[in-house]
């Protein structure tokens, strides 16, 4: 049967339409990204200011106040995070590119991706269980452990991607010169894909830095300085939680302006790594 | 001969580095199946008094009452299993047909920005998302679709019952706005990875856009959309600081989707740090168990539907 | 009048009589005194990876401070022969090989043998050339020694200027030492490359078509360069140019499907094969 004009103009409108339709659900997608930017702005840029990142909070009650300490907290946690986090990513993503076998290797990046989709929460019950119980208090070091951990499986698949990328041909002429195996890795192919690698652990760092739920009972939160990495520490995520789920419209307002730091300090490194990356990650052959 | 002499400083090559650089690169390795080990190892150590007190009616029955210490899942599980299939419906239509919209039908220059403005998304961290589910979603849905919804379809028992705002329709709208990113970006990989040569194919026999995808390409990438959505559903049933922001943390089990309900994630969150008996304690261990069993078999589901499609799955995408 | 031992051990059996003895006039060469025993000695050498034989059978003898260049038709395996003179074949996984390739008298192939001490003396420049992107052109030169435990300011200076002399490079880039390697052209860089091979003062260069990415100019520089070079070093060159074995080398070795075909003096081969299928890979009826 020939396709009649009729046919062939309905078939032609069903095309647009699931074009316009696809458009749609684009904009529908990114949209989300929009309001909460908007509403993120109009209720925290007001109060982002100097006490907020100098001030500690006020008591229950009290105006004012500030996150400075959930500010540090945070940093003091990410460096932890990556002191566990980094060694064994970046030295396990070394190995599946170097060495082992192809089916060896298939199953244990399998594994790791797994491991990616561990709920982050379960990351906190496990640390719970390791460190909190054991040492019986909640510390810094249980949160940095419960983020570290979580970034195993992150920076070894950056990692390792970044490796694989290095041209063969600059591991046969370090090989050809006499250099031993592990020195070409370190000083020839890792040197090589040094900016890669650097900013995959960037990425994680930005992933681990909005996480709340490994701290809820790890870290736990404080509501004044530090002062023992085995003591409970505050973090910026935490406190933008505590805040948010409280009746006090003074700590919404701190609330909102935490959560725009906070964005924003994750969009920069993200805008960071994309200009990093944009210059080539290992240099063309 | 001149010229030999530097030779002799070079320091002769010792075997040891090379084996001792191997073993320790290959130990840090295996940490990821140490990892998985140690997960599952510790919650099931934290939850053995549980399990034996509570046996298997822990996964079926649904009172969840700590001070007189009866612990039962079951509302927890149907409110995780609810509010991820809800994020599922609405986000899977709109992160296929924006995956297709990016990979077949948008112009060039179009694209990249709307991958970025999508990763972007990525980025916001759950728990400010909860906070804007708190402040602006709620009132809103409160204010206009929930009303809305009830008038129309208030008869049944899914939009019945009275709107508070917080609801399990409210926790499966902010899931989906999570996993909309992820399911997106996976979804682009795989309608990528399928070869020219099946849309040259059918485009040769005078097929339309629409009917190019349809026919060449969502065809053959079904296996590896279904692994992405499966994805999105292991993100889903994770996912915590927003569902507990929003869901309104009620163990119940409920037909409407006005009402609240609770996760198996949000209990954990909620209450861990309130347990104050060790069957309490030991019950939320157990719930985070069955949390791990649930998403690790959604995960290890969705890679393998994923290797299918030989995609190189990197880890941007798999966030 | 000299004599210089040369067995010229054909595998293959042919219905002509073998020579069993010529004596070969090196070419000017000052050092020939040193050129009494081969360098190379491969005797029986056989090489698979995985099921496949990539070499067969291979006997001959490669004289030192000569070039001898390994001619032969695409997939012969010539590359394979010349990595398996320094185990470079290793890097592919599951390689076999049997029989010996003794270096001055020792196998490399020797149980107790390390690669990595074999391939500090014999050194192997590539087609691709491939300064490490990292680095600058002084850094290139020295990478070798640096990273082989010489710390030595002075000497590393030192052989930074001799390598490059040596690689006729110097006069180039003596100003631009600090600029990245890769900034120079791609004669510049192979001629870096071998100037970074020769730095860690190795007995052999093995040349893997050294010059098959280069225009004609840049390939001339590089043949002018193995003339020189071969005063110091023992050269041996896979090339798949029939025209520059002629003019580059000493000895030439024609490979067919895995398998020495003839080994013998550059003249003689191109004017006067023994061997039917040399003949017919020269003159062109097949490549």
């Amino acid at each position: 049967m020939r396709p009649t004009t009729t046919n062939h103009t309905w078939r032609k409108m069903k095309s647009a339409l699931a074009a316009g339709l696809a458009f749609i659900s684009a904009v529908l997608v990114i949209s989300p990204l929009g309001l909460v930017f908007f509403h993120l702005l109009k209720s925290g840029a007001n109060s982002v200011n100097w006490d907020f990142f100098t001030q500690l909070p006020k008591p229950v009650g009290v105006v004012g106040g500030g996150m400075a300490n959930a500010i540090v907290g945070s940093f003091e946690l990410l460096g932890f995070a990556a002191i566990i986090g980094v060694p064994i990513g970046v030295l396990g993503g070394v190995y599946l590119a170097e060495y082992g076998s192809a089916r060896a290797n298939s199953m244990l990046r399998f594994v790791a991706d797994v491991l990616n989709g561990v709920p982050s929460i379960i990351w906190g019950v496990v640390v719970y269980g390791l460190v909190v119980l054991r040492f019986k208090g909640f510390s810094a070091y249980a949160g940095g452990l419960a983020l570290g951990l979580m970034m195993v499986p992150l920076i070894m698949r950056t990692t390792e991607e970044v490796l694989l990328l290095v041209p063969n041909g600059y591991r046969e002429a370090a090989l050809a010169l006499g250099v031993s195996r592990w020195k070409t890795i370190v000083y020839i192919v890792m040197k090589t894909a040094s900016k890669g690698i650097v900013t995959g652990i960037l990425l994680a760092l930005a992933r681990v830095a909005g996480e709340t739920a490994p701290l809820l009972f790890t870290a736990f939160g404080n509501r004044f300085w530090n002062h023992s990495l085995s003591q409970p520490i505050a973090a910026l995520p935490l406190q933008i939680f505590s805040y948010s789920i409280s009746p006090y419209d003074d700590w919404h307002r701190q609330a909102w302006a935490g959560a725009l730091v906070l964005v924003v300090t994750i969009f920069f490194i993200n805008v960071l790594v994309r200009l990093l990356t944009r210059g080539r990650v290992t240099s063309p052959v | 001969m001149a010229g030999r002499s530097l030779a002799a400083k070079m320091k002769p090559p010792s075997r040891f580095g090379d084996k001792a650089f191997e073993w320790v690169t290959l130990a840090m390795a295996l940490a990821v199946v140490v990892l998985v080990f140690l997960v599952g190892w510790q919650l099931a150590r934290g939850s053995s008094l549980a399990i034996r007190r509570f046996g298997f009616h822990f996964l079926t029955t649904s009172t969840w009452d700590p001070v007189a210490e009866q612990f039962g899942a079951l509302p927890f599980i149907y409110g995780t299993i609810v509010s991820s299939l809800i994020a599922l419906i609405i986000a899977v239509p709109l992160s296929i047909a924006t995956a297709l919209y990016l990979t077949e039908l948008a112009p060039l220059w179009i694209r990249q920005p709307i991958i970025s403005l999508i990763e972007m998304l990525a980025a916001i961290p759950s728990v400010i998302l909860g906070l804007w589910g708190i402040f602006v979603m709620i009132p809103w849905l409160r204010d206009y679709p929930f009303p809305w919804l009830k008038k129309l379809f208030g008869w049944t028992p899914f939009f019945s019952g009275p709107i508070y705002g917080v609801s399990m329709l409210a926790g499966g709208i902010i899931i989906a706005i999570m996993i909309l990113p992820i399911v997106t970006s996976v979804s682009r990989e795989i309608l990528r990875s399928v070869p020219n040569l099946q849309r040259e194919a059918a485009y040769a026999l005078g097929a339309t856009r629409w009917e190019v995808t349809r026919i060449a390409v969502l065809t053959y990438a079904r296996k590896g959309l279904f692994g992405a959505v499966i994805l999105g559903l292991g993100r889903a049933l994770g996912e915590t600081m927003a569902v507990t922001m929003v869901i309104g943390n009620t163990p119940q089990i409920a037909a409407s989707l006005f009402a609240p309900g609770y996760t198996l994630a949000s209990v954990i969150a909620n209450e861990f740090t309130e347990a104050t008996t060790d069957v309490y304690l030991q019950a939320l261990f157990e719930i985070g168990l069955v949390l791990f069993g649930i998403t690790i078999l959604a995960n290890l589901i969705a890679q393998l539907l994923l290797r299918t499609m030989a995609v190189s799955m990197t880890t941007r995408a798999v966030q | 009048m000299i004599k210089t031992q040369v067995s010229l051990r054909n595998p293959v059996p042919q219905e002509r009589t073998e020579p069993t003895m010529s004596i070969v006039e090196p070419k000017t060469s000052s050092d020939a005194e040193e050129a009494a025993a081969p360098a190379f000695a491969v005797s029986h050498l056989s090489v698979w990876y995985g099921e496949k034989p990539a070499i067969q059978d291979v006997t001959m003898d490669i004289l030192p401070k000569a070039v001898t260049a390994i001619i032969g038709p695409s997939g012969c395996g010539k590359s394979t022969f010349l990595r398996s003179l320094n185990r470079m074949h290793e890097l592919v996984p599951r390689t076999r090989v049997e029989g010996k390739v003794l270096f001055e008298g020792e196998d490399v192939y020797a149980p107790g043998s390390d690669p990595t001490a074999v391939r500090r003396r014999i050194g192997m420049v590539f087609q691709k050339s491939n300064p490490f992107p990292t680095m600058s052109i002084a850094e290139n030169v020295v990478v070798g020694l640096k990273l082989n435990g010489v710390r030595n300011r002075r000497l590393l200076d030192e052989s930074l200027e001799k390598s490059l002399r040596m690689a006729a490079l110097w006069d180039e880039v003596k100003d631009d030492l600090h600029k990245p390697g890769m900034s120079l052209s791609g004669g510049q860089q192979q001629r870096l490359c071998i100037a970074r091979a020769i730095a860690v003062e190795p007995e052999v260069l093995l040349m893997d078509e050294p010059a098959a990415a280069l225009d004609p100019i840049a390939t001339a520089k590089i043949e002018e360069l193995i003339a020189e070079l071969k005063r110091r070093y023992t050269i041996v060159i896979v090339t798949h140019n029939m025209q520059q074995a002629g003019r580059c080398s000493d000895f030439t070795a024609f490979f067919y499907m895995g398998r020495l075909i003839e080994f013998g003096p550059t003249t003689k081969i191109f004017t006067n094969p023994a061997e039917r299928k040399t003949e017919d890979y020269i003159t062109g009826r097949f490549g």
